[in-house]
């Protein structure tokens, strides 16, 4: 029965030749365009986001908390009516107590690594150069597991920390630009005034100028000792085996811990919602491309509504029921929609490869970008399914009217 | 003979500001075998009463009985269903799908009932094609065809599920003398050799003369 509503729709298309085709156009440039833009927008939001996951921690506590600790006098008389004036506040020194324990308790939860790190401010001379840089003190072989920066390494390797604790790991970017090599001695200053001399054990090169450039990983005794904070960290990084458990992982340890607890979702909510609206728009814009086919469709079918009205008189004469007659007009939607599938789909894989080989730098990266482009199969499939459903809802008005045409009302205007 | 199809008292009336009745109060029944010739002048409402007759037009009054069931009852589908199976039409115009050729446009109604594979529709439509002479037209498209060859191929297509009523409107409206004496042959023989009920509406007096019944219809109203 389908073959037969099939055969007698692509007829119906054959004998409209040039109209078919435009419509048909319509479809293969709106699949493609939509495919072709979809697929890159996607692309470049799973690149963001796999940077974010990848390249960053799931979960920060910092040495803050949301809610700011309330001074011991305000804890003991939290009803009080007398305001106790000049009370002398409680100084605290800034950074993670007890950040064994925590560690301990954080590692025995299953799929989770954390990684103590004491981060700062430094200055770092050599040969009458001077540059500001962010000073990271790590345990490298815990660091390792939560970060991607053995990765980038380009010379010497980051474990080499632990066992030569005046080492120093630098970004490439750093050594090019204050002509430093492996080997060298740098100084380092801390903030807190005090000089030490670090031999460069390592190089890395992520990519990313201002990291590569502005980033050292020294051993976290030695970056405790010259930040005058012995066995403080600020910052304890976490790497989950599921990246999307974030949010709850993160509160969890929250409760636990007290201290701020971040997750990356949280961190990058602004960009998150950023690439929300951009989607909406994208789907919108290339949306509005298969809207325009859909018309194509529609008039192509509605002409061939207006032009069969004795042929669909017949056909019910004949015994054809009227779902029959809708089926044949849904019909040619399905096919318009199913061939400009396939050329749209085919054009939409030429147009991706050709995205793909565009190459550009953007600011802040040292090495040339390409546009991501997701060929997963639901490009694909959204791609296809947006189309036919444009061409259905398109073909789906004259097949209605189709339906109701009363026979006898035809038959008696053409007899 | 089997009776066919029959009418009681059937009325079909266009209602609006100003209601027309098509058909008024009309009972006629027709048997296996018997051919009958359905004469009037123009908008006497001939066709209005094949159409009933075909259950493309419902009555307003009345009653239509298709093979001794009634179809009061009948929804569309069911309409549509005993179209199929056991009526056949035939118009004027000859109506073929010009997309087709003429073997395709017999197949169709064999396909929508889908009793048989393609083989056996493809063979039954050449046997029906050849009974009527067309033997050598089946691949044409219609526009290739003379008027008579496409009205055959059309009564050819009336044929292709076996029904037991033919109904045919002015099937030689169109035609010229002799192609009008072959259809009016292949016509008659559908009662008188296949044993099909056939009602034909005509306004050539030969060819009612030729039938087994002459129904003469004035103003809607079947003549005594």
């Amino acid at each position: 029965m389908i073959r037969l509503l099939v055969d007698v729709a692509a007829r119906h298309l054959l004998a409209r030749r040039r109209q078919s085709i435009v419509s048909l156009l319509g479809v293969v440039l709106g699949v493609s365009f939509f495919l072709s833009i979809s697929a890159m927008m996607r692309g470049s939001e799973q690149d963001i986001i796999h940077r974010l996951v990848d390249n960053a921690p799931h979960i920060t506590i910092e040495d803050d908390y949301r809610n700011p600790t309330l001074q011991p006098v305000s804890q003991l008389f939290p009803d009080a009516a007398v305001q106790l004036r000049h009370v002398v506040p409680q100084t605290e020194t800034r950074g993670i107590r007890g950040y064994a324990q925590i560690l301990d308790f954080l590692r025995r939860t299953p799929g989770l690594r954390a990684s103590a790190v004491l981060s700062g401010q430094a200055l770092a001379s050599f040969a009458g150069k001077d540059r500001a840089i962010g000073l990271y003190g790590i345990v490298a072989s815990e660091y390792a597991q939560v970060s991607t920066i053995r990765r980038y390494m380009v010379r010497g390797s980051l474990d080499e920390l632990e066992a030569n604790p005046n080492g120093i790991v630098i970004g490439d970017e750093l050594a090019r630009r204050m002509s430093l090599s492996m080997g060298d001695n740098l100084r380092i200053a801390s903030t807190t005034g005090q000089v030490r001399t670090f031999k460069i054990i390592g190089l890395f090169h992520t990519g990313r100028s201002d990291f590569d450039a502005g980033q050292a990983f020294v051993a976290l005794k030695r970056v405790q000792s010259m930040l005058d904070r012995p066995n403080r960290i600020n910052t304890i990084v976490i790497k989950l085996a599921d990246p999307n458990a974030a949010r709850t992982e993160a509160a969890r340890i929250e409760q636990r811990v007290r201290y701020k607890t971040v997750s990356w979702q949280e961190r990058s909510e602004d960009l998150m919602s950023a690439l929300a609206i951009r989607s909406v728009i994208m789907y919108a814009v290339v949306g509005a491309v298969l809207v325009v086919a859909a018309f194509g469709i529609y008039n192509v079918i509605s002409t061939v509504v207006l032009e069969k009205q004795r042929d669909i008189a017949i056909l019910r004469a004949m015994g054809f029921q009227a779902r029959d007659i809708e089926g044949m007009f849904l019909a040619q939607g399905a096919l318009i929609g199913a061939v400009g599938n396939v050329f749209g789909i085919g054009l939409g894989c030429g147009l991706m490869a050709g995205l793909m080989r565009i190459h550009f730098r953007v600011p802040g990266s040292t090495d040339v970008n390409y546009l991501a482009i997701d060929w997963s199969l639901f490009q694909f499939v959204l791609a296809g399914g947006v189309a036919m459903l444009a061409a259905m809802i398109a073909a789906y008005l004259p097949a209605r009217r189709a339906a109701k045409v009363e026979p006898v009302d035809v038959l008696r205007g053409g007899t | 003979m089997a009776e066919a199809i029959r009418l009681e008292h059937v009325t079909r009336r266009l209602e609006g500001e100003v209601p027309v009745t098509l058909v008024s109060d009309a009972s006629l029944r027709i048997d296996g075998g018997e051919c009958v010739a359905i004469t009037g002048p123009s908008g006497s409402g001939k066709s209005s009463l094949l159409y009933l007759m075909g259950l493309l037009d419902l009555p307003s009054e009345g009653r239509v009985w298709l093979g001794g069931a009634d179809t009061a009852g009948y929804g569309e589908v069911e309409r549509s269903e005993a179209r199929l199976r056991t009526i056949g039409f035939v118009f004027q115009s000859h109506f073929l799908l010009p997309e087709f050729s003429a073997c395709e446009n017999v197949m169709l109604p064999m396909r929508r009932l889908g009793a048989y594979d393609d083989a056996t529709i493809r063979e039954r439509a050449r046997v029906l094609l050849g009974g009527l002479g067309l033997e050598d037209q089946r691949d044409k498209g219609p526009r290739q065809l003379s008027g008579g060859q496409s009205q055959r191929v059309a009564i050819a297509r009336a044929l292709a599920n076996d029904p037991m009523l033919v109904l045919a409107d002015e099937p030689t409206g169109n035609l010229d003398s002799v192609a009008s004496r072959n259809v009016q042959r292949t016509v008659l023989a559908l009662a008188h050799e296949q044993g099909r009920a056939v009602a034909v509406v005509t306004h050539d007096p030969d060819f009612a003369a030729q039938a087994d019944r002459r129904v003469r219809i004035v103003d809607g109203r079947i003549q005594p």
